[in-house]
């Protein structure tokens, strides 16, 4: 009952429309690259360079030599230095320093005399996440200068050439240089994927009800089925299409490379491709007019999966509620899977949980939306 | 004047018939308010770790409490072999493994340099390099503890060991929420989803039917058209910021240390320069869909990301910062913070209120006058 000969033609109709449409083309093709460039380049979380003044009461070797260290890392420039404690009042609320270093005055007597030293340290938290890291760096810093002033101390007893028991030796797996791109770049490509399917499948099919032109259609011997599988086949291939460019901008960029199968990515991305071209679907059987359907569709496509998937915000640090919510969301278990695969080269035997969930979602939402469509589109 | 009442009611009349956009301006934007609010949340709180302990001796259980008492590093699970790690590391239930090689206990009584591995998963980058500092210090600590014990059982007795220990103390955000700093942002990206869309497509929807041009032809001004068109939304915009307002501190509860009036007052000057971009748009776009893809793609998912909204733009590089101060989002991100995180008031950020009135004018003369060519 189903041809390929009538699929075909409303394929090349629908690419023909598609190549007509020169912004909306261009948007299928350039956003992708805009993001993968943004998100490699320009947005990250890697906090470098945090500027940080100091308050120096003992102002002697030994302290200047504690600020050195951190001043001479990536991670925190020189502000300034300070001379009053109404002084730091000033500069971290304009925001000349983000952490200010306060050294006491007796700060190299006591070392010296083997007595442990308190500093404090200031630091702005209006930005929690950088705050955070900044507070880690300080302490590890602070950590490594208390460990070499013990061995000097060590020396200072008589101790020939003390080393430390234990050799800390971190290995960082995955992401050894921890660049936030590498995290990126696969959620990218979830994103892109959701947006693009749900987006263009529900306006192809809304914009077509609004012409009037599904009527001359469904008057057609065309099957509703032929319609919808010549309708979606053009953006289940130009999802592909951008999912590869992603993989190969990606690489070229910023090394991402796939550790696990190409196979088994090509597999889930197509899965999640159906995910997303039901979701389109539903978007049409509910929305009436093209704006409608374009609100909608990215409703249900860009909050979920860039608010409740993992791809920014951690899903362990939501509320109970919440978490619960995204475990219908098939962008949840896409970024995990894809993530696994492109990071960590995991196999489908530690997927295949999240590859289960994402197919039953793929395939609900396409019976729901298939039956609501016969009914409310095609009115068979 | 009398034609602009006239105009100012067809448009009001013409936005109450459409129940489903009232709906999207009053709805959506407070199921998103809550659903951002709750769901938005970086904090690095604790760093899960496998431990992988082959030696069972006391220091080893030693620091294994250290880490655990840090409050920083809950541990998730303790496997006997190397190979069980791979698991918890492959499946995300642990961010970090502390693995302690056969005989820890003994060599380090004897100062042998043993090597400690601990492994970190890198993927989520920034709980990976907090969590390996954290775990870098506690370490370090501890091998510290053990020489100088060493030391002192050797006879030179008195010693302690040595520490310079940080007091860090936060301002304006004490617990680290990163709530308190991503959620009040929320009311930018919803006035701007809210206002520029929405202008841009009442004008587009017009031409698209063909209403436009019987307007043109009756006598109202091109200005008056305009000022008809923007007003409705402008009041939308008002009320979509009492309601993030209220939504944010009373529903959500971040606190606000500035004043509210003053962020009012400048969400207002914001409205203005966003209905200048739905303006704007709407004379570049000839299409629904064309209005709705160059607002969504060209203008909202840039402008938020570049604004500083999720991602510091001082960690962008020189280029890119640049380009963030033609960005009105990104002065109105710096209000809605100072405001609320900071509590500074006017005196502090007249050069943002600046920035957002000169951009707003400019757009909106630029916008006026291509429209009014349009329209010639």
């Amino acid at each position: 009952m189903i041809s390929v000969h009538r699929i075909r033609p409303i394929i090349r109709k629908e690419f023909r429309q598609i190549m007509r449409d020169r912004r909306s083309l261009g948007v299928l093709l350039v956003v992708p690259a805009f993001m993968l460039i943004m998100f490699g380049y320009a947005l990250n979380y890697d906090v470098q360079h945090i500027p940080l003044a100091v308050y120096d009461q003992d102002r002697s070797t030994m302290s200047r030599e504690f600020i050195q260290q951190f001043i001479h890392s990536e991670y925190f420039d020189f502000a300034g230095s300070i001379s009053s404690e109404q002084e730091i009042d000033t500069v971290i609320p304009s925001q000349k320093a983000r952490v200010v270093v306060v050294i006491p005055p007796r700060f190299s007597e006591d070392l010296l005399a083997n007595r442990s030293v308190s500093i404090q340290v200031l630091v702005d938290g209006a930005n929690a996440t950088t705050a955070a890291t900044a507070a880690g760096y300080l302490v590890a810093m602070t950590q490594d200068y208390s460990t070499n002033i013990s061995l000097q101390a060590l020396q200072r007893f008589g101790m020939s050439k003390p080393t430390l028991p234990i050799d800390y030796r971190p290995r960082i797996w995955f992401n050894p240089e921890l660049k936030s791109a590498k995290f990126m770049v696969p959620g990218l490509i979830g994103f892109i994927l959701m947006m693009s399917t749900v987006v263009s499948t529900s306006l192809s099919i809304v914009r077509e009800r609004e012409k009037g032109t599904i009527e001359q259609i469904s008057v057609s011997p065309i099957h509703p089925m032929e319609l919808l599988v010549g309708k979606t086949m053009p953006y289940v291939l130009i999802s592909l299409i951008a999912t590869v460019l992603i993989l190969i901008t990606g690489y070229a960029l910023f090394n991402v490379v796939v550790r696990g199968s190409m196979l088994l990515l090509f597999l889930e991305t197509l899965i999640f491709t159906f995910c997303g071209l039901g979701l389109g679907m539903w978007v049409s059987t509910v929305a009436n007019k093209q704006d409608e359907a374009f609100q909608l569709a990215t409703l249900v496509s860009f909050l979920p999966t860039f608010m409740l998937s993992g791809f920014a915000f951690p899903i362990a640090n939501m509320p109970k509620v919440i978490q619960w919510i995204t475990f219908i969301n098939p962008a949840r278990y896409f970024l995990f899977i894809l993530r696994s695969i492109i990071l960590k080269g995991v196999g489908l035997s530690a997927l295949w949980q999240e590859t289960l969930f994402m197919t039953l979602f793929a395939l609900g939402i396409t019976a729901i939306s298939w039956n609501k469509m016969r009914k409310s589109v095609f009115r068979v | 004047m009398r034609t602009l009442l006239h105009m100012l009611r067809k448009e009001f009349l013409q936005l109450r018939r459409d129940p489903r956009i009232v709906q999207l301006i009053l709805i959506g934007p407070i199921a998103q308010l809550l659903l951002f609010g709750y769901a938005i949340n970086m904090d690095v709180n604790t760093v899960p770790v496998v431990v992988c302990d082959m030696d069972h001796s006391i220091e080893s259980h030693d620091l294994i409490a250290r880490f655990s008492n840090s409050g920083y590093f809950p541990i998730v699970g303790y496997v006997d072999k190397l190979s069980d790690v791979d698991p918890y590391i492959d499946r995300s239930k642990a961010s970090l493994a502390l693995i302690i090689p056969e005989n820890f206990g003994r060599d380090i009584k004897r100062n042998a340099s043993v090597p400690l591995p601990v492994i970190v998963d890198g993927s989520e980058s920034n709980s990976a390099s907090v969590g390996l500092n954290y775990a870098g210090a506690i370490i370090a600590g501890y091998s510290q503890n053990i020489l100088v014990q060493n030391f002192s059982r050797r006879g030179f007795g008195g010693l302690h060991p040595i520490q310079v220990i940080p007091e860090v103390r936060v301002w304006y955000n004490p617990e680290l929420k990163s709530r308190n700093f991503l959620v009040p942002g929320i009311l930018g990206t919803l006035l701007l989803q809210a206002t520029v869309l929405l202008t841009a497509l009442a004008i587009v929807k017009e031409k698209e039917s063909g209403t436009m041009e019987q307007l043109i032809v009756t006598p109202i001004k091109p200005y008056q058209i305009i000022i008809g068109k923007l007003a409705p939304f402008f009041i939308i915009g008002a009320i979509d910021i009492v309601l993030a307002i209220a939504g944010t501190t009373i529903v959500l509860g971040i606190p606000v240390r500035g004043s509210i009036w003053l962020l009012g007052g400048l969400s207002l000057l914001f409205i203005m320069t966003t209905l200048g971009l739905g303006l704007f748009v709407s004379t570049v776009s000839q299409t629904q869909q064309q209005a709705m893809m160059t607002t969504i793609f060209f203008l909202i998912m840039p402008m938020n990301f570049l604004s500083g909204f999720i991602f510091p733009i001082e960690n962008m590089p020189k280029i890119i910062q640049y380009v963030t101060y033609l960005l009105p989002l990104r002065y109105f991100f710096e209000i809605i913070r100072d405001v609320f995180l900071r509590g500074v008031g006017f005196d502090v950020l007249w050069p943002q209120a600046l920035a957002l009135f000169i951009f707003g004018v400019c757009i909106l003369t630029l916008a006026s006058l291509r429209f009014r060519k349009k329209l010639a």
